[in-house]
């Protein structure tokens, strides 16, 4: 499999699925912390045990085949540009931290791209597993299936009373954090979703922007998630991340249907606007890109507009950030130049499926 | 406002954080803000750290974005991991222990940390590994055989004790071949 595959295509294939209740929850993610028994942590090891751990990938990882998911695909960071890392990170197959390492670090990706394993990131291995829609009791299923095989060909530092053993103590335990993506225009648009994320915090679960900072999210994409990772069972905290994330979908829910019954005009004008914008916008900002996708997916999912995929908004703000903007033009841009790539780049993508 | 990277254009982009109702705020000029944009590795939120939460608890001033160099009083008795020389004070400088040992070496000290972070628990209750997890139990097993032992030499049962010391071997053979 080559690199050009994982880096050409914004939306990975998993994410073409669908899944159930995806006009709000995106994706489900399960991800496990695992480190090896005999070496430090990446975040103190020296060179020669981070290439030990490396290698441990290459010979105890690598060749084996993971169930229905197969064989994984390993691209070492020394081996990538800094956009091809760059790519990966928008399409949230590495994280920042390891795009910006250098030194013995890699990824091993299944075909579908549902599977990703860091190594050599703040742990020496973090596995990840993505599923499309709110699917995250299946995610916790794939992950556990992968774990197994991995600790069937790795020492993994555990202990009985602590259980995983992780550099960073807020993972110790079960090393999981169990998260979905949900689009929650409504809620915003209502103005208590400030309210709600503090009554969520208090329940120990975090919920933050995606692709904004802080609370201020961008394209009203959140990421909810647990905080706790030790003194619960894994299925246990993912039964307390499922309830919240119901409660939230059936909120979002209710706020849509008010916001039909009593301003539905507006509603629709505010959608179709914002698809005029997307549609004819010569300049365009990603906070103002971010914010017109967020109005046209909800106009998607509340029947406004036929003929647009609902995956528009995941594969477009993947799409239209830096490095992808850049890949695509194929050399390095000023941020205006960007923003008249990215308006000729919403326009075709729209264009695409005229309606 | 003045840009708080190059302290020489005006601060054009503001990001607001808010940590455990805290509000952290950060305002840069588009230059240096286009820079973060462009390092992979930075200028993403990166979530509530445990600095911010180790700094409350023992009250170092720092902000989120930045540490301030605190004087850390060493002790001599101070523990010192032999795998990894991690110090205590350094894990709070980082947040971050240095290998599986360091979960050993600061035993005395991790559990208001956990109990902390994790809603007051300290114990694992979740996923066993299936292969360490036999070790485990193996191991396990060795330990309450080998005080079993003592109680029987105690007691000068001698030959209770040989059979049992026989069991021991033939687990410890296992782990052995556990580890091949």
């Amino acid at each position: 499999m080559s690199l050009h595959k994982f880096i050409q295509q914004a939306l990975s294939p998993w994410h073409l699925k669908g899944g159930p209740d995806s006009d709000i929850v995106m994706s489900s993610r399960i991800r496990y912390a695992r480190n090896l028994n005999r070496y430090s942590f990446p975040t103190v090891a020296g060179s020669e045990e981070l290439q030990n751990v490396l290698n441990q990938a290459k010979t105890n990882v690598m060749p084996h085949e993971y169930g229905d998911v197969g064989r994984l695909s390993m691209l070492e960071m020394s081996d990538l540009k800094n956009i091809e890392k760059r790519v990966l990170m928008e399409k949230q197959l590495i994280s920042p931290n390891l795009a910006g390492s250098e030194k013995s670090s890699a990824v091993l990706l299944s075909d579908e791209e549902n599977i990703s394993l860091m190594v050599n990131e703040e742990d020496h291995f973090r596995l990840q597993c993505l599923f499309p829609g709110f699917q995250l009791t299946e995610a916790l299923a794939a992950a556990n299936q992968m774990d197994d095989i991995l600790e069937n060909h790795l020492e993994y530092a555990y202990d009985e009373e602590k259980g995983y053993l992780t550099s960073c103590p807020t993972n110790v335990g079960t090393g999981m954090r169990a998260s979905v993506m949900m689009h929650l225009p409504a809620l915003i648009m209502s103005g208590r979703m400030n309210t709600i994320i503090s009554a969520i915090n208090q329940l120990g679960i975090a919920v933050r922007g995606i692709y904004g900072e802080g609370s201020e999210a961008q394209g009203n994409v959140f990421q909810v998630s647990n905080q706790l990772t030790l003194g619960k069972s894994e299925e246990d905290i993912v039964d307390d991340l499922q309830s919240v994330v119901y409660e939230l979908i059936q909120k979002e829910r209710e706020m849509r249907g008010a916001m039909l019954d009593t301003s539905r005009v507006q509603l629709e004008d505010r959608v179709w606007r914002s698809y005029g914008i997307l549609s004819h916008s010569r300049v365009i900002q990603s906070a103002e890109a971010a914010s017109c996708l967020s109005d046209v997916r909800l106009g998607i999912d509340l029947g406004f507009i036929d003929g647009l995929s609902q995956s528009i908004l995941s594969e477009v703000m993947i799409l239209m950030q830096p490095g992808f903007l850049q890949q695509y033009a194929n050399e390095a841009l000023e941020p205006k130049e960007r923003d008249i790539r990215r308006a000729t780049l919403i326009r075709e993508r729209v264009k695409l499926e005229k309606i | 406002m003045e840009c708080e990277v190059c302290h020489q254009r005006s601060a054009t982009v503001h990001f607001t954080q808010i940590i455990n109702h805290e509000k952290w705020e950060k305002h840069l000029c588009e230059v240096c803000a286009q820079e973060r944009e462009d390092q992979p590795s930075q200028g993403h939120h990166q979530g509530y750290t445990i600095q911010d939460l180790l700094s409350g608890i023992f009250g170092y001033g720092q902000d989120a974005f930045a540490f301030h160099k605190q004087k850390q009083h060493v002790t001599s008795n101070e523990p010192l991991c032999p795998k990894c020389n991690m110090t205590y004070a350094r894990f709070l400088k980082t947040g971050k222990f240095g290998c599986a040992q360091c979960y050993d070496t600061f035993k005395d000290r991790l559990d208001p940390v956990l109990r902390r972070v994790h809603a007051g628990n300290t114990t694992h209750k979740g996923k066993i590994p299936k292969r360490a997890g036999q070790e485990l139990n193996v191991k396990r097993q060795i330990t309450e055989l080998k005080t079993a032992i003592h109680e029987l030499i105690d007691k000068e049962e001698f030959e209770k004790a040989a059979v049992l010391r026989d069991e021991i071997r033939s687990l410890q053979g296992k782990l052995k071949e556990g580890d091949q």
